[in-house]
C-alpha cells in the first residue's frame, strides 16, 4: 500500500483534484461505452416485440392493413 | 488450410457470427472490467508515488490505456474497412460501425486525462507536443469518418465510403506522427516529456500493463456486442431474429 | 498505342489527354471562375495585416504558417468545381462508365485542376509574401514547397470530393474529412520555409514532400476512382 490512512489517499499528496477529477471522467467514459450498446440492444428487443404484435393484430385485421417496421 | 476457408466462409454469414460471438462478448467485457479494476485500482493504491511528479502520474493508468485503445481502434477499422472494400463482407463495414463510437469515447478520454494530467506536472492544460497534437488530428480522423457515414443516405454506399476515408486516414497516420514529430524538433520545445515506460520500475509497470490488457478485452467484447447489435437491426425482418425476438418476450 | 484486333481500345495516355483537354477547356470558358480561388488566396492573406496589425516584423513571423494555411483552404474551396458540375450535369456518370481504367480519367481531372488553381497559385506566392514581409531568402523555398504540395492537396482533395459528390452540403463535409489529412503537408511546407528563414538547410523537408507526392501520385487516383464508383451507385 502506498497510502498510509484513507485520508492520505484521498488527498493524493495535494494532487487530489487533477486525479479524482480524470478518473471520473475516466469512470463515466467506460460506464458510458458500455451502456450504449446494452441499452441499444434492450431498445432492439423492446420495439421489435412492439412491432410483431402490431403485425400480428394488422394481420387479424385484415390483409389491407397498413404497417411499417 | 480448408478450416480457414470454412471460417471465412462462415464469417460472411451474419447470424452464425451473432451465435458465434455472443459468449465471447460477454466473457472478454467481464475479462476486461476486471482487469481494469485491478489495473486502476493497483496503479490509484499500492504503486509507488513518482519521484518527480507525485500522485498525479496516477492518472497515467487511465490516459495510456484510452490513448492505445484509441489508435489500435482506428487502425482495426482501417483494416476491415478494407475487408469490406475487397471483399465485400458486410460483416467488416458492422466492425467499422460499432468501433468508431467506441474508439471516439476513448480518443476524448485521452485528450482529457492528458489536459488533466498535464496542469499539475507542466503548468498548462494544453500544450502542442507530438502526441496531444496527433491525438488531436486522430479525433478528427475519426469525426470525418463518422460525419461521412452519417451524411451518405443509403446504407450500403455509406459504409463503402467511410471505409474509403478509415483506409484513407489509416494509412496518413503514420505520415501525420512523423510528420509531427518533426514539426516539435523544428520547435524545440521545453523539456515536456512523459516518463517513457521502459524505464519505469516495475511496481509502476505492472499495473500500466495490466490496465491496458484489461481494455483491450473490454473492447474486444463491447466491440463484438456492438457488432450483434448491428446484425439484429440488419437481419430484423428474418425469421431467425423474429423467433429471438419472441423467446425474450417472455 | 493498343489495338485489339477490328475494335480501336484508346490507350489509356490517349484517354488522358483528352480528358484534360476537355477539362482545361470547359475551365477556360468561365474565365471569371478561375480566378475566385486566387482572388480568395489573396483577400485572405490581407485579412492577417487587418486583424493582427500592420507590423512588419510579427506578419514577417506568421507569414510562413499563414501563406500555407491560406494555400490550403483556397485548394479546399476549389475543390468544390472537381467532379460537381460534371456530376450536375451527368457527364461524370459517363466518365465512370466509359474510362478503362477509371483512375487514368480521374487522374487527368486533378491534373488539368491543379494546372488551374494549385500552379496560379504557386506563381502568386511572392506577391502574398510580400504583402507579408516574407524575407525575400525564403520565397524560393516558398514555391518549390508549394509547387510539391498543391498538387498533394490536390490528390487528397479529390478523394474527399468524390466521396462527397452527391451529397448535399459536400462541401463543409469535404473540409472536415479533408483537413486532418492536410496536416503533413502543412508542417512540411511551412516548415521548410520557416527553416530557410531561420538559415537551416530544408532540403530534408522538401525530400519529403516529393516522398508524398509520389506515394499520392500512385495511391489516391485509385480510392478516388473507387470513391466515384461507390458514389455514383
Amino acid at each position: 500500500m502506498s497510502f498510509s490512512t484513507w485520508h492520505d489517499f484521498l488527498y493524493m499528496g495535494g494532487h487530489y483534484l487533477y486525479v479524482w477529477s480524470a478518473y471520473g471522467i475516466g469512470v463515466v467514459g467506460i460506464v458510458v461505452t458500455l451502456a450504449r450498446p446494452l441499452l441499444a440492444r434492450r431498445r432492439f428487443y423492446a420495439e421489435q416485440a412492439q412491432r410483431l404484435r402490431r403485425e400480428t393484430h394488422s394481420a387479424e385485421a385484415g390483409p389491407n392493413a397498413s404497417h411499417s417496421s | 488450410m480448408n478450416r480457414l476457408k470454412t471460417l471465412w466462409h462462415r464469417l460472411g454469414s451474419p447470424r452464425w457470427f451473432f451465435e458465434i460471438s455472443a459468449p465471447w462478448a460477454i466473457g472478454a467485457t467481464i475479462l476486461g472490467l476486471i482487469g481494469i479494476v485491478v489495473g486502476l485500482a493497483w496503479g490509484l493504491a499500492i504503486a509507488p508515488p513518482d519521484y518527480l511528479q507525485g500522485n498525479s502520474f496516477r492518472i497515467m493508468y487511465l490516459h495510456v490505456p484510452a490513448a492505445i485503445l484509441s489508435q489500435s481502434c482506428f487502425i482495426l477499422m482501417g483494416l476491415a474497412g478494407a475487408v469490406l472494400l475487397i471483399w465485400r463482407m458486410k460483416l467488416a463495414d458492422m466492425v467499422v460501425a460499432a468501433a468508431a463510437p467506441i474508439g471516439v469515447v476513448f480518443c476524448v478520454l485521452a485528450l482529457v486525462t492528458g489536459a488533466i494530467w498535464g496542469k499539475p506536472t507542466w503548468g498548462t492544460w494544453w500544450v502542442w507536443d507530438a502526441r496531444t497534437t496527433s491525438m488531436l488530428v486522430l479525433l478528427f480522423l475519426y469525426f470525418g469518418v463518422m460525419a461521412l457515414r452519417q451524411a451518405v443516405p443509403r446504407e450500403e454506399t455509406a459504409g463503402r465510403a467511410a471505409a474509403i476515408l478509415a483506409v484513407v486516414g489509416m494509412v496518413d497516420i503514420p505520415i501525420i506522427k512523423y510528420s509531427v514529430d518533426w514539426w516539435l524538433t523544428l520547435h524545440q520545445p521545453s523539456t515536456f516529456k512523459l516518463t517513457a515506460a521502459p524505464s519505469m520500475p516495475p511496481e509502476m509497470y505492472l499495473p500500466l500493463l495490466i490496465s491496458v490488457l484489461g481494455f483491450y478485452a473490454f473492447f474486444a467484447g463491447v466491440l463484438l456486442f456492438g457488432v450483434g447489435n448491428e446484425i439484429l437491426g440488419r437481419e430484423r425482418r428474418t425469421q431467425w431474429v423474429g423467433e429471438l425476438v419472441r423467446s425474450r418476450q417472455s | 498505342m493498343t489495338q485489339s484486333g477490328f475494335m480501336y481500345v484508346p490507350s489509356s495516355g490517349r484517354a488522358f489527354v483528352a480528358q484534360m483537354r476537355r477539362d482545361l477547356t470547359i475551365a477556360f470558358k468561365s474565365r471569371g471562375e478561375l480566378m475566385n480561388p486566387l482572388m480568395f488566396y489573396v483577400i485572405g492573406i490581407s485579412m492577417f495585416p487587418l486583424g493582427v496589425g500592420p507590423g512588419p516584423q510579427r506578419l514577417a513571423e506568421i507569414a510562413p504558417g499563414v501563406l500555407w494555411v491560406l494555400a490550403l483552404l483556397s485548394t479546399l474551396l476549389s475543390l468544390d468545381t472537381l467532379f460537381r458540375r460534371d456530376f450536375d450535369d451527368g457527364t461524370l456518370e459517363q466518365l465512370v462508365l466509359n474510362v478503362d481504367p477509371l483512375f487514368v480519367g480521374v487522374l487527368a481531372k486533378v491534373f488539368a485542376h491543379w494546372l488551374v488553381t494549385g500552379l496560379p497559385l504557386t506563381l502568386l506566392s511572392p506577391i502574398a509574401a510580400l504583402m507579408l514581409f516574407l524575407p525575400a531568402s525564403a520565397v524560393p523555398t516558398l514555391m518549390l514547397t508549394l509547387l510539391l504540395g498543391t498538387p498533394i492537396l490536390s490528390l487528397l482533395g479529390a478523394v474527399g470530393a468524390a466521396l462527397t459528390v452527391g451529397l448535399k452540403r459536400g462541401g463543409l463535409l469535404l473540409t472536415l474529412i479533408i483537413l486532418p489529412l492536410y496536416v503533413p503537408v502543412l508542417i512540411l511546407g511551412a516548415g521548410a520555409v520557416m527553416a530557410t528563414i531561420d538559415g537551416v538547410d530544408p532540403t530534408a523537408q522538401i525530400a519529403w514532400l516529393g516522398a508524398i507526392l509520389a506515394l499520392m501520385l500512385t495511391l489516391t487516383p485509385f480510392a478516388a476512382a473507387l470513391a466515384l464508383r461507390v458514389g455514383l451507385e
